[in-house]
């Protein structure tokens, strides 16, 4: 099986540099990244978090080859980002898995377009549906699906192609918490046995810290890298490491990073002074912790 | 199809306790036999589609009503305002339906009709549909088409007959003209909104996984338009049936509509009913086909 044969981990660089994208308006160009610099190794698992509207899904997007970069380079292994290609797979978070085609004809379209014939085809499908137990549900269509199951077929349909990296647009966004714990396992899972290389979009600091090796942590718009973060726990992860004191320890580091950043994005600096006049109990804390 | 299925199935379960009077159950289960489990079934059957039959029951009582209405309504030749006077009885029509069903005449009006139904309705899917895709896929197409079409479509096809007559080398030509006019706008506005509805993060989707223009065109647009495409058959159908009728009434030589009012010069006042009749059922079958045809085509759509 060709398709999931590993990657040597030479492959599957993803190099963005001095990244800056903007867009015209009546009142001018509105910038909504500038000079923002990642590297993703080959095999490595790295995520970005940040605000909302900080830009993450616009630097994902860049990577994926559906926005151009007002200024900067997207490459990856060197060759640079023209158009979206079947060399990296990517997973939204609307599932998006064509409801007029079975579990079976989602995961072989990518073959198909490759012009795979049938049987190969059909062949390398049902391998990839049975290590990620959905052999049983190969004839159903994704309208008969629950999301996590619909998020493993995306999943394993952006993997088909063989890409040399992975995007990923907060794939479990629209889980409950607990079909994400499970997601997040079967995720990690997969990558350590493709050893393909990672760009994970989320707003999910937990999931963000539980599943990367590296994170990037944004400003509010116009997004930049505010901090790049070593993710030092050992693999295989657990479960049970999410209580660790190493892994609260990052935890509150990120999330202090990022709640600046939010308050930022939500309308500049707020005034706790402002609030003295006001009667509102904050238990003796200041609006900045309440919130 | 499947959740729906299964939700049935926990339905059934739960019915005898539910449902059926606590005592009931019991019993049934101590006797455990075959006609017993045949009613158990049977009873179950009954309870899941008692809304079915409901409405099957509500309506083929309301058909009998409207039935008995018209009777009466004819039998005392009433006159309220409107004049049921020259009216046909129910009676009188089926009298006048056996007739015709020993009439070949009358079927050669039935299938002319049809077969201009066929050839007018089939012209404009094929035209409308691709027209549609194109139209809906490429900007420049758009603006050329839209100002073109935006404005002939406002024109029933009815005010197109003495244009057609003029266009047209034979009546048969322009009769079928006319009913392609008919359905093909709505199938190609349907087509177009079907187009604009198509979800961008598929299109994107199908990009990420190696797909070219065509390969989009072809996997994603087509069918994610399908329902819709279908939609504007469904009405395009209903539309050409009425451009057929009226065409057939004021140039026609033969067909339905043609039958219905030479009815109405001959003085043959059953026949109009007939020939409306017949008009309703032939309409409520090509519809159904097509409905039919769009499951067939569509098996992942529940509806």
């Amino acid at each position: 099986m060709s398709v999931m044969t590993p990657d040597p981990p030479s492959k599957g660089r993803i190099d963005v540099d001095n990244f800056a994208l903007s867009y015209d308006t009546l009142e001018g160009p509105v910038e909504a990244v500038c000079n923002a610099s990642i590297h993703v190794n080959p095999g490595e698992f790295v995520s970005i978090v940040g605000p909302s509207g900080c830009g993450k899904s616009t630097l994902l997007n860049a990577v994926a080859g559906f926005l151009k970069p007002t200024k900067g380079g997207v490459t990856v292994d060197g060759e640079a980002v023209d158009g979206p290609g079947a060399d990296r797979g990517m997973v939204f978070q609307q599932y998006s898995l064509f409801p007029w085609k079975t579990v079976k004809g989602n995961v072989e379209f990518g073959l198909k377009m490759k012009h795979l014939d049938k049987s190969s085809r059909d062949r390398a499908a049902r391998t990839l549906l049975g290590l990620a137990g959905l052999t049983a549900f190969e004839n159903k269509y994704p309208d008969s699906l629950s999301g996590g199951m619909k998020q493993r077929v995306g999943i394993v349909r952006a993997l088909a192609t063989g890409p040399k990296v992975l995007l990923l647009d907060e794939p479990f966004g629209a889980l409950d918490a607990q079909t994400r714990v499970i997601m997040q396992q079967i995720l990690t899972n997969m990558w350590q046995r493709l050893k393909i290389s990672v760009l994970f979009v989320t707003h999910d600091i937990d999931e963000a810290i539980f599943l990367s090796d590296r994170v990037y942590c944004m400003t509010a718009r116009p997004g930049a890298i505010k901090a790049e973060i070593t993710i030092p726990l050992e693999r295989p992860r657990h479960q049970s490491m999410m209580m660790s004191s190493e892994f609260l320890g990052l935890r509150r580091g990120l999330m202090s990073l990022i709640r600046e950043e939010s308050i930022k994005a939500m309308g500049g600096e707020l005034n706790d002074l402002a609030l003295d006049g006001l009667s509102i109990d904050l238990h003796g804390q200041s609006l900045a912790d309440v919130l | 199809m499947e959740s729906i299925a299964l939700r049935r199935e926990q339905q059934t379960a739960a019915e005898p306790a539910t449902g059926a009077e606590p005592s009931y159950a019991p019993t049934v289960q101590s006797q455990g036999g075959a006609p017993p489990q045949f009613a158990l079934y049977l009873r179950r059957w009954l309870a899941l589609n008692r809304s079915g039959l409901r409405a099957v029951l509500i309506g083929a009582i309301s058909l009998a009503l409207f039935l008995l209405a018209w009777h009466l309504l004819t039998e005392y030749r009433v006159v309220f305002f409107v004049r049921f006077t020259n009216v046909p009885s129910p009676s009188a029509v089926y009298e006048s339906l056996t007739r015709a069903m020993h009439d070949s005449t009358f079927f050669m009006h039935v299938i002319l009709s049809c077969r201009r139904i066929l050839f007018g309705f089939s012209l404009a899917a094929l035209i409308a549909v691709p027209l549609g895709l194109v139209m809906g896929r490429f900007r420049l197409a758009h603006e050329i088409l839209f100002p073109i079409t935006e404005v002939l479509r406002p024109i029933p096809a009815i005010a197109w007959v003495p244009m057609a007559i003029m266009l047209w080398p034979t009546n048969e030509q322009s009769i079928i003209y006319i009913t392609f006019l008919g359905s093909f706008f709505p199938i190609l506005v349907n087509t177009l909104h079907g187009m604009s509805l198509v979800d961008p993060v598929l299109v994107r989707a199908a990009q990420c996984l190696g797909a070219r223009e065509m390969s989009i065109f072809r996997e994603v647009y087509f069918p994610a338009s399908l329902p819709h495409i279908f939609t504007g058959l469904t009405v395009g159908m209903g539309v050409a049936w009425v451009s057929l009728i009226a065409a057939e009434m004021i140039s026609g030589q033969f067909g339905i509509g043609y039958f219905t009012w030479e009815a109405y010069s001959l003085v043959q006042y059953a026949d109009i009913a007939l020939g409306m009749i017949c008009i309703g059922v032939l309409g409520l079958g090509s519809s159904a086909l097509i409905r039919g045809f769009g499951r067939l085509v569509m098996p992942w759509s529940r509806t």
